[in-house]
């Protein structure tokens, strides 16, 4: 039944209303009022997001009419200076950069636990370890950059000195000495902080796989991976797609850890080990308190292109999460 | 439930004579039950062999290669004894065994270093105590100037998004069915995509750069509430749909209006998986530091008041105490570190321990 | 290819629950042996131990002895997945792969074992399992459709066919037509009649009626009461189980009496 806002609200008794039992309480004040209130709830989350696409676009506009450099192709942040010249190139090579490593690393990874907990280990093991996963994902992100810029970057000195001797040679791998504080190590960072929500999801998809389906394989003589092979993944493959979208969301837009951990400069360096580069988040939390009104604004226009991003990766993880329910009904 | 869907091993003897079994034979060489054990065991040993020989100096690699050689050892091993299949379905299930220890290993570290560190300067003048009139290289001062700024900011972001969450979440699933709950359920998704810093940003350009408002815990509470509200609605909607119709028609059909079918009938019947959405919108919301950054500046001092003057918050502290670069602030950042980890814990734990209590009657 | 199955003192359980105790029988090669009995009596479990699909299910243990042959089931070094190979199942739900195709379907379980198979011999085996199942003729035109996409009963013909193709010694059946509407389950009573040519069959059934018209021989199976093991009651021609059954318990379930 359609109860298009409009005819529920409107007093006196709507002829065309077809639930006459509705339309009645339609018309008591305190249904009124309740109405009122729920229905302006959401048309308030309404204006929160134009307010933010208004507000972010505004002060993004003023800052690009007095960049003297190109906004996307510009190696330099010198918003302050007269006259200013920004572009986000560096932020948006080491964002994606650092959000691809992370991924890489966080989604085979992530797949493995989550069929550790439903295929693999012990029920005693399982139960107590998806509830530790739950939890690390609200340990906060600042604590992950504590721990990243204290304990990790220390130990993964002599990590990149080993690869530097194995894989120097391919440039990107090269690294020279220093702490590494690069966007290797903030990839591995963003790696292990997006790992629980890309497990938990997972996890869950690969548990409503039909048992009978798991059945079939096993009655046809498969063994455990062949199950996995044959009824799982097939199964699970668009949920693991939109957990690793989500989990890349998260990567992109993290700030306070890569804060921390990167050593940020404005330039793209040829070694993925070496210290350097930045991310639009990270850029914005470090140069904000020196900037003036005009570098805040540019900063801003940085941040337009950053939600922008995040929000075509979230559409794509919808759509594929849409497409999903579609096909399983 | 399909956790054990593993073959129990029921046999455990050494496979029986070596001579190729005829193909329609049940029979078939398996590796002894202890064959992976001493497989990991002579893996580690050669890794740690490798890395001592090699001068090695991080046990990363250590394990780097324990882990590699026992991924090759099992699969040729077992290549060799059982063929190719089973060969495949043990490399498959060494590394999903490797991944589980990959993934423990940093997570366990962060826990463990956060604890074993934070312990050392957290006590009672910690708790009660702020920055001021402490330099940043000075062992001593607290959070407690920090522990107020995160109770009042986040108090705040609740009591704003709580309602308005709730009461949007009420309108989609009560009422909503128009043009209007579809865009406001579309919306709803999008703003879970936001990342913080861009709600920081937001509230920057509007509240501080526009209507010239200066640096508050208040406006730090605003870019929380952007954050939280998405997520009460989320959770919300997901237990007011648990509710039974039958419980809606039943109250309605005895005359009562529909509001107050509303709020003493479904309401009270979704109250506790509401409530468990709540704490765990506040528990993500508390560790946020970056919008913090950008709207309520930091102080060393206390201030009691959020809606006028720089405030602190735990996350913002610990990021303070760090980019102070010393000893001292390092170990007043691991011990903030371990109360915010226990703040945010503890509202999970009691979170879930709601749901449990109070789980609609129908959800199992 | 058939072979004959010996069942002694098979005792199985769930965790500490017994589900089925002592049972013993010997079912013929080349047979159609029907299980039956009122639910909770451990038939479906007692199927279950046949191919040690069992002890898939968390807590799941079997005492006793299975031969195959000669063969024990849970002897020394017998794989289950061998096992699972040699004694097919169709289950109580059609289950084809949703993610594949007809065509895949038929196939999955002998690339499994298959290596490289050639093209033309996968097509041939294809076009002779789904003959096997009687429905060749009604999807050979879109055998690179999903499988989901087939009517119940044709999906369950899929899964025999799926379950022939990789030529086991063993069919087990678990209610396969208690999902379906009679003109299927006729289709499938007919089938079965066929596969018997080629087969060891054992069905379990909710149906008398269909006890009575596809198996040559009957097991009546029962509980003493909630919580307790099934137990066996007697096996025997199908005809003297339907006319003159020598326990008082089996005329009792067969007359509608209880159950």
């Amino acid at each position: 039944m359609d109860i298009s806002p409009a005819p529920a609200t409107a007093p006196g008794a709507p002829a065309p209303e077809p639930d006459p039992a509705r339309a009645k309480n339609a018309t008591r004040p305190g249904d009124r009022v309740f109405l009122a209130l729920s229905r302006g709830s959401g048309i308030l989350l309404l204006v929160i997001m134009a307010a933010i696409a208004v507000f972010l676009t505004v002060r993004a506009a003023n800052a690009l009419s007095h960049d003297e450099g190109n906004f996307f192709t510009t190696f330099e942040w010198s918003a302050n200076a007269t006259p200013p010249v920004f572009g986000i190139a560096v932020l948006a090579f080491g964002t994606v950069v650092s959000s691809l490593i992370a991924m890489a690393i966080a989604v085979p990874v992530a797949i493995g636990i989550a069929l550790f907990i439903t295929h693999y280990a012990p029920r005693k093991l399982a139960t107590p370890l998806s509830y530790v996963i739950d939890l690390l994902a609200a340990v906060p992100s600042i604590v992950y950059g504590l721990w990243g810029a204290l304990f990790l970057v220390p130990h993964l000195k002599d990590l990149y000195a080993w690869l530097n001797d194995w894989f120097g040679w391919t440039g990107i791998l090269e690294y020279h000495d220093g702490a590494p504080r690069s966007l290797f190590t903030i990839g591995i960072l963003l790696a292990i902080m997006i790992l629980p929500i890309v497990t938990s999801v997972s996890r869950e998809v690969f548990r409503q796989t039909p048992r009978m389906n798991e059945e079939a394989a096993l009655a046809l003589g498969a063994t455990r991976w062949e199950v996995i092979r044959m009824a799982v993944l097939p199964f699970g493959r668009s949920g693991v797609i939109s957990a690793s979208m989500l989990g890349l969301g998260r990567a992109l837009g993290e700030t306070m850890a890569v804060a921390t951990v990167l050593s940020p400069s404005f330039e793209i360096g040829k070694s993925l080990l070496d210290p350097g580069g930045g991310t639009f988040a990270q850029n914005i939390a470090s140069s904000f308190k020196e900037s003036g009104e005009l570098g805040k604004d540019a900063l801003i226009a940085s941040g337009l292109v950053l939600f922008v991003l995040t929000l075509l990766v979230n559409g794509a993880a919808r759509m594929i999460i849409a497409r999903r329910k579609e096909y399983a009904a | 439930m399909s956790e054990a869907m593993m073959d129990q091993p029921v046999i455990t003897d050494t496979p029986s004579g070596s001579a190729p079994l005829p193909r329609t034979s049940l029979h078939r060489p398996r590796l002894p039950r202890w064959a992976p054990y001493a497989l990991a065991a002579g893996s580690a040993a050669a890794g740690s062999a490798v890395g001592l020989a090699a001068g090695l100096g991080s046990h990363v690699q250590w394990g780097l290669i324990a882990a590699l050689l026992y991924v090759l050892s099992t699969l040729g091993v077992a290549t060799r004894v059982e063929g190719l299949r089973q060969a495949k379905d043990r490399l498959a299930t060494t590394l999903v065994w490797v991944c589980f220890l990959v993934a423990v290993v940093p997570l366990v570290s962060l826990v463990w270093e956060t604890v074993s560190r934070g312990v050392k300067v957290l006590d009672g003048t910690f708790l009660s105590h702020s920055m001021a009139g402490v330099l940043t290289i000075q062992p001593g001062g607290g959070v407690y100037h920090a522990i107020i700024g995160t109770l009042e900011q986040v108090g705040i972001a609740t009591a704003i998004a709580a309602p308005v969450g709730l009461l949007t979440a009420v309108y989609l699933v009560e009422y909503g069915r128009g043009r209007l709950a579809r865009a406001v359920t579309f919306f709803v998704d999008v703003m879970t995509g936001i990342p913080s810093i861009v709600a920081g940003l937001f509230v920057l350009s509007f509240w501080i750069l526009m209507l010239d408002f200066g640096y508050s815990g208040l406006a730090g509470s605003m870019a929380l509430a952007i954050l939280m509200m998405p997520v009460v609605v989320r959770s919300t909607e997901e237990m007011l749909k648990l509710v039974p119709n039958e419980l809606r028609e039943a109250s309605l059909a005895l005359g009562v209006p529909k509001w107050r079918t509303i709020l003493k009938v479904v309401l009270p019947t979704a109250i506790g998986g509401i409530a468990t959405g709540v704490m765990l919108a506040v528990a993500r919301i508390a560790g946020e530091s970056a919008p913090i950054v950008l709207l309520v500046f930091g102080s060393q001092v206390i201030n009691n008041n959020p809606f006028e003057g720089a405030q602190s918050s735990l996350p913002y502290y610990i990021y303070e105490q760090w980019a102070a670069g010393n000893e001292a602030s390092y170990d007043r950042a691991w011990a903030a570190a371990l109360v915010l980890i226990a703040f945010v814990m503890i509202l999970n734990l009691v979170a879930r321990g709601i749901a449990r209590w109070k789980a609609p009657k129908t959800s199992r | 290819m058939a072979k004959r199955i010996d069942v002694s003192g098979l005792t199985a359980y769930y965790g500490s629950h017994k589900a089925i105790e002592d049972i013993s029988m010997t079912v013929e090669p080349r047979s159609v042996t029907a299980f039956i009995g009122p639910s909770g009596c451990g038939k479906s479990t007692f199927l279950r131990t046949l191919n040690r699909m069992h002890e898939v299910t968390p807590g799941g243990r079997v005492e006793g002895k299975v031969l195959l042959d000669d063969e024990n089931l849970y002897g020394a070094g017998v794989d289950p997945v061998s096992v699972r190979r040699t004694v097919g199942m169709v289950f109580q739900r059609p289950n084809p792969f949703p993610t594949m195709s007809i065509y895949e379907n038929v196939v999955a379980g002998v690339r499994l074992n298959g290596g490289r198979l050639r093209k033309a011999d996968l097509d041939a085996l294809v076009e002779r399992s789904l003959q096997g199942a009687n429905l060749w003729k009604e999807v050979k035109d879109r055998l690179d459709k999903p499988g989901a996409g087939l009517s119940g009963g044709q999906q369950q013909r899929l899964c025999i066919a799926r379950a022939i193709a990789v030529e086991p010694q063993v069919l087990l059946m678990d209610e396969p037509c208690s999902a379906l509407d009679p003109i299927s389950t006729l289709a499938i009573e007919d089938l079965i009649g066929e596969l018997k040519e080629r087969f060891t069959i054992v069905i379990v059934t909710h149906n008398m009626q269909q006890a009575a018209r596809v198996s040559d021989r009957t097991a009546f199976f029962n509980l003493a009461g909630v919580g307790q093991p099934g137990k066996l009651v007697e096996i025997d021609d199908t005809q003297r189980i339907f006319s003159n059954p020598s326990v008082q318990a089996t005329e009792d379930y067969i007359s509608g009496r209880f159950g």
